[in-house]
């Protein structure tokens, strides 16, 4: 076949790199190039220069197209950041409710657009306070809530008809989710009007952040309950978000982050239309959660073809018509765990490096670190830095000015297409395997990520990786930092509170309702209207959860090292 | 009696563990401990289970424990994990799955790592579960990965030898067939509910009735079952399948006394004599500088390897 | 039964509800590297359950990692009840997000040594190395 002209153009371009690498390795007999390997943070080699043959193949209108079009690699929505900011959604919960509402009305004071809340670890897996397994933990990573009424005093005096609020919550997330929809309604807001996300993704539990209470099967079936709900009752909730940070922060190199949080996506894709529903009924309140760690154009890379590869899934797989179900709309936290405790005030650097990233990847929704998370709950002092980058960022550097502006870049295109390829080779393998439930049950994504985590941490060990303050340039001297601590007589205030909430509510109308909730659970009935009422009538949180443990078993680490 | 011994005959579970530690680390101490246990062995019930990685041992033994505790019988395990050849470290992870039943006083968990030592492991292995028969355990449940002779030997000094495998895992059956298929007491199909598990039952049936000696001889016939450990179940028609053997078992030579029996006192005298000897003679060789001497020679090449290990072991076995 | 060299048996407990188990998997791995013989538990773990599983298992040290802010509970609480059992020659160590201040009063409660994030596994496994003598 003859060369067309372009193919000739890139053919030459290739000639001339060989040569000018031919002549450059000359030199290195003399001057070798610092490092045998050039890597990015997740092990990936890096060629010295990238040239337009490195993206021969990329064809502009289908490959990248215009932002807010199909495939959405520049952008999901048309105007980006020059029509609305992305939101800065700082993650914040401490003590009891009443302590994180104050963190929250001095947040919204200070400029933050949304809520997003942390919760402790009790909340987090289901538990009261009151019960053996929570003890020494209330309050310790988050906020405590137990009944409606923490939900109430969470939010007191905050206009939840017009934030949005974020819950990071996994098993219980159908009863946080409920407590909210109640308390809305208390108030008088209609459920069609809130709007919020919950994480509800519970296959990343199982894959990396291990908060779990029942089996993989049941679990999904409660998030599908949900799902359902929210595309009839709640249209303007996002009933998943389903997250690659937790996976990340597991040790997971860049493209497993891209390849299994959208494998995940599939599985829920899949579970509601199994269910019965329409894929642009629900698909388009689907929302994403990455991760954005140290290396720059891996992270802008990622976030590029993570758009192309769901819109891709949606469109082709899961024949979505809805433009809106093509959407990858995600949330960005920096990486919690490029953080270091040696010289803390490093981290304001990197969390900064890392919203950049974020930003040139066009992430709809961000949280900044704080650079004393890697020691305990930020104080307020250094949450204000931490939105404050996020600030200077938007308003001062001027990288919002334009849209995508790494488009093009020859590296950063041929970086895209890369981990696009081999993420979905990962995706073929899930799917060869059954799907992400059966591969979760082989430990498939728990043994990768394994595996990386400690070859990082090797290459860190063995300074072929270098972390600041942690194995170069380290300094004798101690920084202080102020460190927020938590008041060890909460858990007994919040004890006390519970109980008397338990004393004075009708109990009758309690056991009647949560009879229905495990009723609907054993049944198969959406289990979400049963739920509402119960913590109406003051069920608590591990009440309704007992009712899940009990029809559904519990589930419990397999141990994977 | 010495106190330690009286310490585990009374159940004291620290003592226990550190019995255990030192068989394991091979103190030359503990022999006369085991002796005097060895009056109060032979009660408890011994079930040893093997299988590849991956196909769920853990977690069968885990519901295996918590149905023998529902009939009120005491339990303990003996979970064997390989030991890593480039370090020597392990890591015992089977223990996770188990991990519900530490706060049972009826219930002792013990993990134990291969090593690597020569025949030692069938020996500590069959210590082991002797100080945990004399604490009075009803049951015994032995776990290891079915890959070497070692682990092999191991689960046959138990009453019931259990194979688990899992569906589709054709090379796997291949591997049984070369290698411990005959020690096959009862074979458990796990994660039946998973494609090609009646394919999987059907290839086990055919190479076990290609073994018809065992049917002329009126021998016990292995049967195959379909469980399902992670939902609990088919653990109950399991367990009783093991009833069944115990109680063909008590009708052969010697009855359900492992002791009794003398093929197997034969097999089991004959492989403790054996690691004796070796290491016996081993060591006294290694300490006269025989051994170090004639690993010089050969290296000089002043002699041959097959003249030099005559030189060291005939005046040894003369003796 | 040939005596060999006594091999150092170590457990990596989490105790509490928290996840993050990514630093208590490498760190076994590293133990294992490192030729010792380790026990994990698995996650969510009271102190109880770790206490018991330990004297079973016969450490000769527990490794506990937390992350989620419960440590000032839990670590003492291991500590005190090997000391109730009579089990206190096993050496507890821990490791995690753990602020300065509370590294002093987790050692005054007998927590041996604490990690924080960013110590090499080397210097981990050297510690163990030089202060957790296998029984004798």
């Amino acid at each position: 076949m003859p060369l067309t002209f372009n193919d000739k153009i890139f053919d030459d371009i290739q000639k001339g790199k060989e040569r000018w690498e031919k002549e450059l390795r000359k030199a290195f007999a003399a001057r070798p190039e610092r490092l045998p390997r050039f890597i990015t943070v997740s092990d990936r080699e890096i060629d010295r220069l990238y040239t337009p043959a490195d993206v021969r193949n990329q064809q502009y209108m289908q490959d990248l197209g215009f932002p807010g079009e199909y495939p959405f690699t520049r952008g999901v929505q048309p105007s980006m950041y020059r029509g609305r900011l992305w939101t800065m959604r700082m993650f914040a919960g401490l003590g009891t409710a009443e302590d994180t509402n104050k963190r929250f009305h001095l947040l919204v004071k200070q400029g933050q657009t949304g809520l997003s809340t942390a919760f402790d670890m009790p909340t987090l897996m289901g538990y009261d306070t009151d019960s053996p397994k929570a003890r020494g933990e209330c309050g310790k990573c988050g906020v405590a809530i137990d009944t409606l009424q923490d939900m109430e005093d969470l939010f007191a005096g905050l206009p939840i008809d017009k934030i949005t609020t974020s819950m990071t919550i996994n098993p219980p997330a159908s009863v946080i989710w409920a407590m909210y929809i109640a308390m809305a309604e208390k108030r008088g807001i209609d459920r069609r009007i809130i709007g919020g996300t919950i994480q509800n993704d519970m296959l990343k539990e199982f894959i990396a952040q291990k908060t779990f209470m029942c089996p993989p099967v049941p679990s999904v079936r409660i998030i599908t309950d949900t799902v359902e709900f929210g595309a009839k009752e709640v249209p303007k909730w996002n009933t998943i978000s389903i997250s690659g940070y937790h996976i990340r922060e597991a040790g997971s190199t860049a493209v497993q982050e891209l390849a299994f949080t959208l494998a995940d996506g599939i599985a829920y894709t899949e579970a509601a239309i199994e269910r019965g529903l329409n894929v642009d009924d629900f698909a388009p309140r689907f929302s994403f959660f990455f991760n954005s760690h140290l290396d720059f154009f891996e992270e802008v890379a990622k976030f590029r073809a993570a758009r192309r590869m769901w819109a891709k899934i949606m469109k082709e797989r899961f024949k979505a018509k809805e433009p809106r179900s093509w959407w990858l709309r995600f949330h960005t936290q920096t990486a919690g765990c490029s953080l270091t405790a040696q010289q803390p005030y490093n981290n304001v650097v990197r969390t900064a490096i890392e919203a950049l990233a974020a930003v040139m990847g066009g992430t709809q929704s961000l949280h900044t670190n704080s650079l004393d998370e890697v020691l305990a709950i930020p104080t307020e002092e250094a949450a204000t830095i931490a939105l404050r980058t996020q600030q200077i960022i938007s308003e001062e550097s001027g990288v919002a000015n334009t849209i995508d502006p790494l488009g093009g870049s020859y590296f950063v295109e041929a970086l895209t297409d890369r981990m696009e390829e081999e993420a979905f080779g990962i995706i073929d393998k899930i799917d060869d395997m059954g799907g992400m439930l059966a591969a979760i049950e082989k430990n498939y994504p728990q043994q990768e990520i394994a595996d990386a985590a400690y070859r990082y941490q090797k290459q860190i060990d063995e300074k072929e990786r270098t972390v600041v303050g942690v194995n170069k340039y380290v300094t004798e001297e101690d920084i202080p930092v102020e460190i927020l601590e938590i008041d060890e007589a909460l858990e007994s205030l919040q004890m006390e509170k519970t109980r008397r909430i338990k004393n004075e509510r009708d109990n009758a109308r309690v056991r009647a309702c949560l009879e229905r909730v495990g009723d609907a659970c054993s049944g198969g009935k959406n289990v979400m209207e049963d739920v509402i009422e119960a913590v109406k009538a003051h069920a608590t949180l591990q009440e309704v959860c007992d009712v899940y443990r009990k029809v559904f078993g519990e589930y419990r680490d397999p141990g994977i090292y | 009696m010495s106190s330690i011994a009286e310490k585990v005959v009374a159940g004291d579970i620290r003592t226990v563990a550190r019995l255990i530690r030192d068989i394991d680390d091979g103190m030359p101490e503990v022999r006369e401990v085991l002796k005097e246990l060895y009056p109060h062995t032979g009660n408890a019930y011994i079930i040893g289970i093997t299988g590849s990685p991956g196909v769920g041992k853990s977690t069968l033994v885990d519901q295996m424990v918590g149905h023998l505790r529902q009939r009120d019988k005491t339990v303990g395990v003996l979970a064997v994990d390989p030991t890593s050849p480039f370090s020597g470290g392990a890591i015992l992870g089977d223990r996770v799955r188990m991990q519900r039943h530490s706060m049972d006083p009826g219930v002792f968990i013990r993990s134990l790592a291969t090593r690597g030592h020569f025949g030692g492991l069938t020996q500590s292995t069959r210590s082991a579960i002797d100080v945990l028969d004399a604490m009075g355990k009803d049951y015994v449940l032995v776990e290891t990965v079915g890959v070497g002779q070692d682990e092999v030997d191991v689960v046959r000094s138990a009453h019931t030898t259990v194979i688990v495998v899992i569906p589709g895992m054709g090379d796997d059956i291949q591997a049984i067939k070369a290698g411990i298929l005959e020690v096959g007491d009862i074979f458990l199909i796990n994660k039946s509910d998973r494609e090609g598990a009646d394919k999987t039952v059907s290839d086990l049936r055919l190479m076990i009735e290609m073994d018809q000696k065992k049917y002329e001889e009126g021998g016990w016939k292995p049967p195959i079952l379909k469980v399902e450990a992670v939902f609990d179940k088919g653990i109950d028609e399991f367990l009783e399948a093991v009833d069944q053997h115990a109680a063909y078992l008590a009708k052969t030579e010697g009855g359900l006394d492992f002791r009794g029996n003398r093929n197997k006192v034969r097999e089991e005298l004959r492989e403790m004599v054996k690691a004796r000897l070796l290491e016996e003679a081993l060591d006294r060789l290694t300490k006269s500088g025989e051994f170090d001497r004639a690993v010089e020679l050969i290296v000089e090449k002043k002699i041959d390897p097959y003249t030099a290990c005559e030189d060291l072991v005939l005046p040894v076995s003369k003796q | 039964m040939k005596q060999q060299k006594r091999r150092v048996r170590v457990m990596v407990a989490k105790p509490g509800l928290d996840g993050h188990d990514r630093g208590a998997r490498i760190i076994a791995r590293a133990y294992r590297d490192a030729g010792f013989e380790v026990v994990y538990t698995g996650l969510h773990q009271t102190p109880e359950e770790i206490v018991e599983a330990a004297i079973q298992e016969d450490v000769d040290m527990i490794g506990l990692s937390s992350l989620a802010g419960a440590h000032n509970y839990l670590f003492p609480a291991v500590v005190q009840l090997l000391r109730e059992r009579g089990a206190d020659d096993i050496v507890v160590c821990g490791g995690g997000i753990i602020p300065e201040d509370d590294v002093e009063k987790l050692k005054a409660a007998g927590v041996k040594a604490v990690f924080t994030p960013g110590t090499p596994l080397d210097q981990i496994v050297k510690w163990v190395e030089e202060n957790v003598s296998p029984r004798s």
